[in-house]
């Protein structure tokens, strides 16, 4: 079975509450999440009513190993705000964070969209919280994953997979990508967090994320965090799918470095699958080699491999790029985006020689450089060290999506989509995934969608029970199965008779 | 080798640094990206926060995934 490399980004956001006198984050973030839903309520001619998640399927505990130990310790949080958008994301307070869940998406291209546009969502709810606290106060949000005191928070990815394919192999296949990947879309941190050493010990690293991994393979997310994550949750037919959750990347700023970031890893995934991943790519020790990659920004130290060799990172992926060239070439690029993927190939290519070249050259495409060039300029011209707070400042700044402090937003990053497109993406959803017929219900039957989540929308027709439309398959319920289904409906009364039909 | 030239560079005194940066990115689109952050470096003083040590300081994050 082909299985389509439907993928998701979910993104934990840093928030402070500037001016409070006392502030909690929790209060925070359902402060900034409520600002902006009542904004979208009272916008004038809004179709849209205030839907809530669903939490029916819901199930982090559940191992991808099927083992035992599947408590986790936690439970969802169904008092807190949560709240589906008419784009197919799911904008709620998780854990002390306010997070966008991004819809599902086909490519890596489209991924960037949403993920720009969560980024634009977050940007106005700290406009409308703004109108609604104190003279003096404000909520700001920062699309960073360290506060830079051993507290971190996710940005996590999700990619659908064939069922089939055992565990055990997505791990063998995952584990070097997840090392290695991170000298392109690594977001750059000044210092160690890593348990025991000394804070500025390592003056810069390339991930905002590796020195909180501890473990290879495991279930947890938020101590002893593993590698490759193991929770269980398809959210569709769990005969054919399986979800996977990556939560070892970083959040990106750098739209390339997003696009590099899904794009090369739908493609690794699709090589697992179709049984094609090296076998001499396995690590000796992945957890040592993700902290040991982060701090050489060389990218020339090597580390050893099972077998008994070495390499560095840039082996690896140069490796992993030709496997994957060769398994486009060979077996097609239908299931891993079409012509998304070609472009994912070249991208690839450039910029791993352009770190091959000179590391500090990808300086408009990879976050980690971007930080870097600025961060060890502004250092030699204030002769300044790296413990200076100044530089901590900078790093943070870096994410704070605010336009009069953001730091990102000064270093032109290269775009790959335009702002018009980010803007339409905020309220529609992604036209090619089931994403679509959850954002249409929302659009058009807001008043009468009770809850809905991933894999189904619940309506109230005003009868004695409520009506769930299950969609279990992430591949239908695209505009070209449903659009003009909606358009013919004018009452979801309709709309769901012409379903069952 | 990489590593230790970059060591030795950052104990230099700024000037040659700067130089030496100048030196390294020959290339037309290297000589653009170091004029823009020149630029930039200009002006970062006013996006910085105010009190930088104190923001640093109170910026902490618990409870994430």
């Amino acid at each position: 079975m082909v299985v389509p490399k439907i993928c998701g980004l979910e993104t934990e956001y840093g928030i402070t509450h500037r001016g409070a006198e006392e502030s909690n984050p929790i209060t925070a973030s359902s402060l900034l999440i409520n600002a902006y839903l009542s904004g979208l309520q009272h916008a004038p001619g809004s179709p849209i009513a205030r839907v809530e998640w669903d939490f029916e399927d819901e199930m982090p505990g559940r191992d991808a190993r099927g083992v035992g130990g599947g408590d986790i310790g936690y439970e969802p949080e169904t008092h807190l705000v949560n709240a589906v958008l008419t784009n197919g994301s799911r904008y709620y307070v998780d854990h002390a964070h306010p997070e966008i869940s991004g819809p599902e998406c086909a490519d890596a291209r489209s991924a960037v969209v949403w993920d720009r546009a969560a980024d634009v969502i977050a940007r106005r709810s700290m406009e409308a919280a703004r109108a609604l606290l104190p003279e003096g106060q404000e909520l700001v949000v920062y699309k960073n994953n360290s506060d830079g005191k051993g507290n971190s928070y996710g940005c996590h990815e999700n990619y659908l997979m064939d069922r089939a394919t055992p565990f055990g192999r997505i791990v063998v296949g995952a584990t070097p990508h997840f090392v290695t990947r991170q000298i392109f879309c690594g977001a750059g941190k000044v210092g160690t967090e890593a348990a025991g050493v000394e804070r500025f010990s390592v003056p810069f690293q390339l991930s905002q994320r590796a020195d909180f991994f501890e473990e290879e393979v495991g279930l947890e997310t938020t101590l002893k965090r593993p590698i490759v994550n193991t929770r269980d949750e398809p959210h569709a037919d769990a005969r054919h799918y399986r979800r996977l959750h990556v939560i070892v990347g970083d959040a990106n700023l750098a739209e390339v470095a997003t696009f590099l970031k899904v794009g090369t890893t739908a493609l690794v995934l699709a090589l697992v699958e179709h049984d094609l991943f090296p076998d001499d790519l396995c690590l000796a020790a992945p957890v040592q080699a993700i902290r040991a990659v982060s701090c050489d920004l060389s990218l020339r130290q090597p580390f050893r491999l099972a077998d008994g060799t070495s390499a560095t990172a840039l082996d690896v992926q140069w490796e992993l790029l030709e496997r994957c060239a060769k398994y486009c070439h060979d077996v097609g690029t239908e299931a891993v985006g079409g012509a998304v993927a070609d472009e994912v190939l070249a991208r690839w290519e450039t910029v791993l020689t352009q770190l091959e070249t000179d590391p500090l050259s990808p300086a408009t495409t990879v976050d980690w450089v971007a930080k870097y060039r600025l961060l060890d300029a502004y250092r030699s011209r204030n002769g300044c060290d790296w413990s200076d707070s100044r530089l901590q400042a900078l790093d943070l700044q870096y994410h704070d999506l605010r336009p009069e402090r953001s730091v990102a937003d000064r270093l032109a990053l290269e775009r790959l989509v335009d702002a018009e497109e980010v803007r339409w993406a905020t309220e529609n959803p992604p036209p090619d995934t089931r994403a679509y017929f959850r954002g249409r219900c929302l659009q058009q039957f807001a008043s009468h969608v009770v809850a809905a989540n991933w894999d189904s929308v619940v309506f109230d027709l005003g009868g004695e029970t409520l009506r769930r439309v299950p969609m279990m398959e992430p591949a239908r319920g695209t505009r070209q199965h449903v659009a003009s289904l909606f358009d013919e409906c004018q009452t979801p009364a309709d709309l769901i008779g012409r379903l069952q039909q | 080798m990489a590593e230790r030239e970059r060591i030795q560079k950052s104990s230099r005194p700024s000037a040659e640094s700067v130089q030496e940066e100048e030196t390294r990115a020959a290339s037309p689109t290297g000589d653009r990206l170091k004029a823009e952050l020149d630029d930039l470096l200009d002006e970062i003083d006013e996006v910085l926060e105010t009190n930088a040590e104190e923001f640093v300081n109170s910026y902490i994050q618990k409870g994430g995934q």
